[in-house]
């Protein structure tokens, strides 16, 4: 023990924190997540670590998921409906865009589910909450690099030249891991008052998959649908992903639509949870 | 230099009845209320002010660097909810709290271990969780490691450890914790003997240290030994602050600390009607005296007194058992068989149930009592939570625990005969692969 360093602490004339009924409407601290960066170092470790030990197979599942999922809608709709794929094999089609698309779906249920799961860290300690939710989202962040190797055996299987438009991709990833975080903190928050969310999400990913260009491509949607559905901005995302891997041509006005999205949602998203943040310890 | 380092002030605490625990709404629920409260029109003021209570009102206090000051009071005095809000898990819903120093709180030991992961990075994850710098870590985590006299098992899950290990870990992190100001909780009520004095020494050194020190038990030779300073609430609000054993002297003597017994010397203001009148209600441990705190592997009795002063009534002495949360353990009417479904005459009755050890769960227990009539049936009295006593969890390896070291969750913790038929695999093989 370090006796002698106590009673030497000076009181600051300011107070540190000031504790007060906090004012429903205001926005997440940005700055907070820098102060608890080691906070959401170990809460991301902790659920990377968890995954992976309770797993048999381990890491093997982050490539197994996508692969076999991969092989399925290659049989189903490659080989016997006969999705078109844009000149691409349909296996390196369908990879390409279930890999952004696996990252997505798994962070956003991970996080929906993250407060309600940490109830026992909420109830007996103080943190920014939001850490939770976002750091659910990090923890997919693994999944996905290592999902990412087989895409580049993929890609030198067949031959894929690699284009400039490659260097879209860790945007692509940026907005994907913000467009998950919104949706996470979001839902994360509601769970806790409604637990009809944590079972209605996994329904609504599976909708949405099919609402976005995952298994097939953009163009297959009808002309006169083409705008309704590019109001789900993962057309944005998950299109671009596919031609930006691919060496497709980028659809800018798309991807400007889904960056509008999300700074939209983010913002809502934050000013949600901040406003239900108040109430967890009470009611998780 | 007698400058403050902890300012409340005028702190209140207002909880949605029903709301403390567990309620959350189904989203079909939320939508009902929402519609329902468009059309009857009330006035949300009005409808806040019939379901609500408040945890804490109007409390103000100050402390000084360095006091080390305990908080004592019944359950359901606020004494948590002002723990919780001090340590910003909760906010309050008005007043104003100052702290000129880093805060760390142990409401519980081991908060945020994970039973997969190793203990090393348990004490990193726990550590972190609880306020501390990944260096600060490093540096002592050697200290930590031979605090809690587990260096082999350092890189083992913590599923794997004994629960004393698990418990020596979780405390030995906490204890270094060097916050300005450390809130601590019943977290003292948990662990063998050895453990307890282990943790009050250690708050003693922590207290010398010159760290400010906040703490809440239901202790009393404790906090009389570790405070100078104690602060009583009752009912969400201060009602005494001063001189340790003059407080603890205080709450002791207006029955405080009695709520394992209850009793009504004036027959005309004790509980009932014409026909019967509770006169007084207890619980007992084996030996069949009062007790607040009963070892979780020992039975505990509820004992009624009362006087019947109308004969001819069946009457069934009924009483049940509640979580701190509200969650209702058990239910249970008197069933002696020379008594149930005879009609009583006039006089005073002993009734005593008995509840078996290693059943209930650990923690505060929430005790309602009625005599009822039956056929037809009518109730004669209902006290609700006229009792309170603790189970306390030894965490030994001959209760329902076992060598599980985490929270056990549960309305009760029986202590089940389990049994295993095993039919070893070798033999199967062997008749499989022999060709008849």
């Amino acid at each position: 023990m370090e006796p002698d360093r106590l009673p030497q602490y000076e009181l600051p004339d300011e107070p540190l924190v000031i504790i007060e009924a906090r004012k429903s409407w205001s926005a997440l601290a940005i700055r907070d997540f820098w102060v608890y960066r080691e906070l959401l170092y170990f809460l991301t470790l902790r659920d990377i670590q968890i995954r992976y030990k309770q797993t048999l197979l381990g890491v093997l599942w982050v490539l197994l998921q996508p692969l076999l999922t991969t092989v399925v809608f290659t049989i189903f709709l490659g080989l016997l409906i006969r999705v078109p794929s844009e000149g691409t094999p349909y296996v390196l089609f369908v990879y390409v865009g279930l890999l952004p698309w696996t990252f997505f779906s798994a962070a956003v249920i991970s996080s929906s589910s993250s407060v309600v799961n940490n109830a026992h860290l909420i109830t007996k300690v103080y943190f920014p909450r939001s850490l939770i939710p976002v750091s659910a989202v990090v923890g997919r962040l693994l999944d996905l690099a290592i999902a990412f190797f087989v895409l580049i055996c993929l890609m030198v299987y067949y031959h894929v030249g690699l284009t400039w438009t490659i260097l879209l991709l860790p945007v692509l990833v940026a907005l994907l891991t913000l467009l998950a975080m919104a949706l996470g903190i979001a839902t994360s928050a509601m769970n806790v008052k409604y637990r009809d969310v944590g079972v209605l999400i996994p329904v609504l990913l599976q909708l949405l998959m099919y609402a976005s260009p995952v298994v097939y491509p953009t163009s297959l949607v009808p002309d006169r649908w083409q705008r309704v559905y590019q109001l789900n901005p993962l057309v944005g995302l998950i299109g671009n992903f596919r031609a930006a891997a691919l060496g497709g041509s980028i659809d800018w006005s798309a991807l400007a639509w889904s960056v509008g999205m999300i700074a939209v949602l983010l913002v809502y998203a934050s000013f949600l949870f901040r406003r239900m943040e108040t109430h967890f310890a009470d009611i998780v | 230099m007698n400058r403050s380092i902890i300012k409340v002030e005028h702190l209140s605490k207002q909880y949605r009845l029903g709301a403390t625990h567990n309620t959350h709404q189904t989203l079909r629920e939320g939508l009902a209320g929402a519609v329902k409260a468009a059309f009857s029109r009330q006035h949300k003021g009005d409808d806040d002010k019939n379901n609500t209570i408040w945890a804490l009102k109007d409390v103000s206090f100050e402390v000084s660097r360095g006091e080390v000051i305990g908080i004592i009071g019944r359950n359901g005095a606020g004494k948590s909810t002002l723990l919780k809000i001090l340590s910003r898990i909760t906010d309050p819903s008005t007043g104003r709290i100052e702290l000129y120093g880093r805060v760390g709180s142990l409401l519980e030991v081991g908060t945020g271990f994970h039973p997969e992961l190793t203990g090393r990075e348990n004490i990193f994850l726990n550590g972190v969780i609880m306020g501390m710098k990944r260096k600060e870590l490093a540096r002592k985590f050697d200290e930590i490691v031979s605090f809690a006299e587990i260096d082999r098992f350092i890189d083992t899950p913590v599923k794997r450890y004994s629960s004393g290990m698990y418990v020596r870990l979780a405390f030995a992190v906490a204890a270094h914790l060097e916050p300005e100001i450390l809130i601590v909780d019943e977290v003292l009520a948990v662990g063998d003997e050895l453990f307890q004095k282990k943790c009050l020494g250690k708050m003693a050194t922590i207290a010398n240290e010159g760290r400010t020190v906040l703490f809440v038990s239901h202790n009393m030779p404790a906090v009389i030994n570790l405070c100078p300073r104690v602060i009583l609430l009752e009912r969400g609000g201060v009602v005494q602050d001063g001189k340790a054993a003059d407080v603890v002297g205080h709450y002791l003597h207006t029955g405080g600390a009695k709520l394992a017994h209850r009793e009504w010397p004036d027959i005309s203001i004790a509980p009932g009607d014409d026909v019967v009148r509770l006169r007084s209600i207890s619980v007992i441990d084996e030996d069949e005296r009062v007790c607040q705190s009963i070892d979780i592997r020992n039975r505990v009795g509820i004992r009624f007194e009362y006087d019947v002063l109308e004969s001819g009534q069946r009457l069934v002495p009924t009483f049940n058992i509640a979580m701190e949360s509200g969650a209702l353990v058990f239910w249970a009417g008197d069933r002696d068989p020379n008594w149930e479904n005879r009609p009583r005459g006039k006089g005073r009755y002993t009734t005593t149930a008995w509840i078996p050890g290693n059943f209930l769960n650990a923690g505060t227990m929430i005790v309602s009592a009625t005599i009822s009539r039956v056929r037809p049936t009518h109730e004669h009295l209902y006290e609700q939570g006229v009792l309170s006593f603790e189970v306390i969890d030894r965490m030994g390896a001959d209760t329902a625990r076992g060598n599980f070291p985490g929270h056990f969750a549960g309305a009760v913790r029986p202590l089940l005969p389990w049994e295993t038929q095993f039919a070893p695999k070798d033999h199967g093989n062997v008749e499989m692969g022999s060709p008849s």
